[in-house]
């Protein structure tokens, strides 16, 4: 089944090289799993910390691949007629009413109208069953699948490992074509062990210097290569602390942004304390950091 | 797939299977959990990617079988050792083969700079070896610090075949010789002499970076020793001598100073996913009373047929916690691991009070309150809490006793109490009537300790004269067995 599909990646490194084009600077592990999943038609459990770009991820293999990007935002009390479909109740019951109407003047019978009221007219797609029905490819972006509850993740199974989905007034609706699906995940509990079997686990962490550096480099235009350099030997030395919430990659876009706005060339000790508020989030950190920065100041020579 | 298919991976031999059969026999023994279906997914991933790609190679056998990243560590480590590169240079011939072929690399390396004047590497001299060292690590040169690394390994380590000593002893032998404490502070002071104003923030950073290369030294140095046993003594012994338990599975009391950093970088995303799943379970668990009002209202909907009952949300009494633990140094680091978890769940409990004790007891609950910083909390407590009475050996029964004089009177029906300790008690009084009082006002008591229940009530172990007037005692040793009690604490 999965060799059927026409490959769109050739090795892990077009992989690589096609992300770098859309501007999204993968490392081999996450090119090799990416090529890895569209190769054996698997879907994707992305995990790790906030803003590493497990989401961006998604959205640049589709841009890359030239899929369309369907959505799932997952949140507590998700259920199936939010995920997969519905019956278009409002309209079923227009239905009816129409019958009724017809039927005073000699109609069908009511065989024929269930028969009529539970067929595809009247099914409203939800984004699950949409990506499977999809004719040109897609990719299928389920996020922050830890918020819904244990229950609802049986939900995903079928699809995930099938590509199918079962109505039963209707059938199973199988996939014409294999979607590529990522599942993202900020592990605030633990996912079932059904769910991660079926899927290839990518584990997205804050990137090494050099290709943090170059993600700035490529994100925000116009800075200059020692800012970059700066700015990210200090939020490397910022996230060792011991912090609540570390830097993610996305705040230190934006320190970068601002400091560029600000016009500051070089970064030193006093403009980083004046700006931790765009790195860190919670003020006991600020001040972590802040005091761990001067001290720096004074401790030395 | 086609019945033409051959289900082994391209160009793969029967070797490489039975090498990935071993591979997930000591995975699993090691503690990840690897499915079938999961072992069948690595082979069919194998399938699409070229093997001779090391990385890809070892990415997709992670994406397939390592779905925890807590287990990536343990998962990398069990790979080096089956998969490690082998071949002639890392056999440890009594010759010393690889010390050409190690140094032939650091002469290709360096030849074209200054090869004629050195003669042949092989005389070089250990000052010369930490010269080139300090070059390569100066300027960030990745192919001439592996080099380099091999180089040492074979000059100190002193490996010898079938000789069954563990890698650590080899790899301290190794750093020993090169001292790169020293190293560290030579690079700091040249860097200094090349940028004489620089700012102490920009000197910080250069210091960082210096550290996180001398890290990538001693890596490689690891990694060198651990490719010379697998290539002396097979993947099968090494990986056994090598294998280190899970974060969560790793033992307080007899945690080693890096098992502990392990330890603590585990606790924090597992008390986050227990506050998020005991805040569930108290939103959706239980249901309430009818609601009447709500009930009648939704009811409209359905022509007034109240069809859709509705309750109110539940609101369970949340207990007052007391945790009295004994923070001697053998169960330091226990103490505090439940200390951490239990506040971090404070949030389901009405009130958490804290209490530490050796011999003398004392109460710490503002220091929680001061910060919410967990390490700087433990820090004052070792630093400022009262708890040494007469000889700073732990004696519970007069801990105890102390305990009930002045605090006795706040324990009542909504306290749950947890007691800490192994209960050792080095033979002095028990003083068990205390916990049989406190038991009688007391909602629940129970006793956690880190020792295994075999060695309970051995030696001067009490436990068993507590755990009668308890409402239960725990063994908890690992991250595991704590967060398991602290769930249903919740």
């Amino acid at each position: 089944m999965t060799d059927a599909a026409p490959s769109r990646f050739e090795s892990p490194a077009s992989v690589r090289e096609g992300l770098r084009s859309v501007a999204y600077l993968a490392d081999e592990g996450i090119a090799g799993v990416v090529f890895l999943a569209e190769r054996l038609g698997k879907p994707i459990l992305v995990e790790g910390p906030a803003g590493t770009g497990k989401t961006q991820l998604a959205k640049s293999v589709a841009e890359l691949t030239g899929a369309r990007l369907i959505r799932l935002q997952c949140y507590e009390g998700l259920d199936e007629s939010k995920a997969l479909y519905e019956w278009n109740y409002k309209k079923q019951l227009l239905r009816i009413q129409a019958q009724r109407i017809a039927e005073s003047e000699g109609g069908e019978g009511w065989d024929d109208i269930e028969e009529d009221i539970f067929s595809e007219p009247f099914l409203l797609t939800r984004p699950l069953l949409e990506a499977i029905r999809a004719d040109e490819p897609v990719v299928l972006l389920i996020d922050e699948v830890d918020r819904v509850e244990v229950e609802t993740e049986a939900l995903l199974l079928e699809i995930l490992s099938d590509y199918q989905v079962s109505i039963p007034e209707l059938g199973t609706v199988s996939a014409t074509q294999i979607p590529l699906v990522f599942l993202t995940s900020n592990n605030t509990r633990e996912l079932s062990e059904a769910l991660k079997r079926r899927c290839l686990f990518l584990h997205i962490d804050y990137p090494d210097i050099d290709r943090e550096k170059e993600i700035v480099l490529t994100r925000v235009p116009g800075i200059s290569e020692s800012l970059a350099d700066q700015v990210v030997r200090i939020v490397r030395s910022i996230r060792s602390l011991e912090l609540k919430k570390a830097p993610s990659v996305s705040e230190t876009l934006d320190w970068a942004r601002t400091l560029l706005l600000l016009g500051i060339e070089s970064v030193d000790a006093e403009t980083a304390t004046e700006t931790l508020h765009i790195l860190l989030k919670y003020q006991s950190d600020i001040e972590k950091a802040a005091k761990d920065l001067s001290a720096t100041t004074a401790g030395s020579r | 797939m086609t019945a033409t298919d051959p289900h082994l991976p391209r160009g793969s031999s029967a070797g490489l299977l039975e090498s990935l059969s071993g591979f997930v026999k000591e995975l699993r023994n090691a503690g990840i959990p690897v499915s079938l279906t999961e072992n069948l997914d690595a082979v069919e991933a194998l399938r699409h990617i070229p093997l001779e790609d090391r990385d890809a190679f070892k990415y997709s056998l992670a994406a397939t079988m390592v779905k925890n990243n807590a287990h990536w560590k343990t998962f990398e480590t069990v790979f080096e050792v089956y998969f490690s590169l082998r071949g002639r240079e890392y056999r440890l011939g009594g010759e010393g083969e690889g010390d050409f072929d190690a140094e032939d690399m650091i002469n290709t390396l360096i030849g074209a700079r200054e090869g004629e004047g050195q003669g042949s590497a092989e005389g070089m001299t250990p000052e010369q070896l930490a010269e080139m060292l300090f070059r390569a690590l100066m300027d960030g040169n990745d192919a001439m610090m592996r080099a380099l690394a091999r180089a040492a390994v074979t000059r100190y380590a002193g490996m010898e075949p079938g000789r069954p000593v563990g890698g650590t002893y080899y790899l301290y032998r190794t750093l020993r010789n090169l001292d790169l404490d020293s190293m560290l502070e030579r690079m700091m002071q040249q860097e200094r002499r090349r940028n004489e104003d620089e700012t102490d923030l920009e000197e910080r950073l250069v210091r960082e970076e210096y550290e996180a290369r001398l890290d990538a030294l001693r890596r490689e140095i690891e990694a060198e020793i651990r490719r010379r046993l697998v290539a002396d003594r097979g993947a099968e012994a090494v990986a056994k001598s090598v294998r280190k338990p899970l974060p969560e599975d790793i033992d307080f009391m007899h945690a080693s100073r890096e098992e502990l950093v392990a330890l603590r970088r585990a606790i924090a995303p597992l008390t986050r996913k227990l506050a998020v799943r005991l805040a569930r379970k108290r939103r959706h668990g239980r249901k309430g009373p009818l609601d009447f009002r709500n009930t009648v209202r939704h009811s409209l909907s359905y022509g007034g047929v109240p069809a859709d009952p509705k309750f109110r949300y539940p609101r369970p009494s949340k207990p007052e916690i007391m945790v009295i633990a004994d923070i001697s140094g053998s169960v330091a680091a226990f103490a505090r691991f439940t200390l951490q978890m239990v506040y971090a769940i404070s949030s389901q409990f009405s009130r958490v009070r804290s209490f530490v004790f050796i011999d003398g007891i004392d109460e710490v609950t503002d220091y929680f309150k001061a910060t919410e910083d967990i390490s700087e909390a433990i820090h004052r407590i070792n630093t400022e809490a009262d708890v040494i009475w007469v000889d700073g050996h732990s004696d519970y029964g007069h801990a105890f006793e102390a305990f009930w004089d002045r605090w006795g009177r706040d324990v009542n029906t909504k306290t749950t109490v947890l007691l800490l300790g192994d209960a050792r008690n080095n033979y002095h009084a028990a003083q068990a009537w205390v916990l049989g009082e406190m038991a009688k006002k007391a909602r629940h008591v129970y006793w956690l300790n880190p020792e295994p229940r075999s060695y309970w009530d051995t030696g001067d172990s009490i436990v068993g004269q507590y755990a009668t007037h308890c409402d239960g005692a725990y063994e908890c040793r690992n991250l595991k067995q704590l967060e398991r009690f602290v769930e249903q604490l919740g």
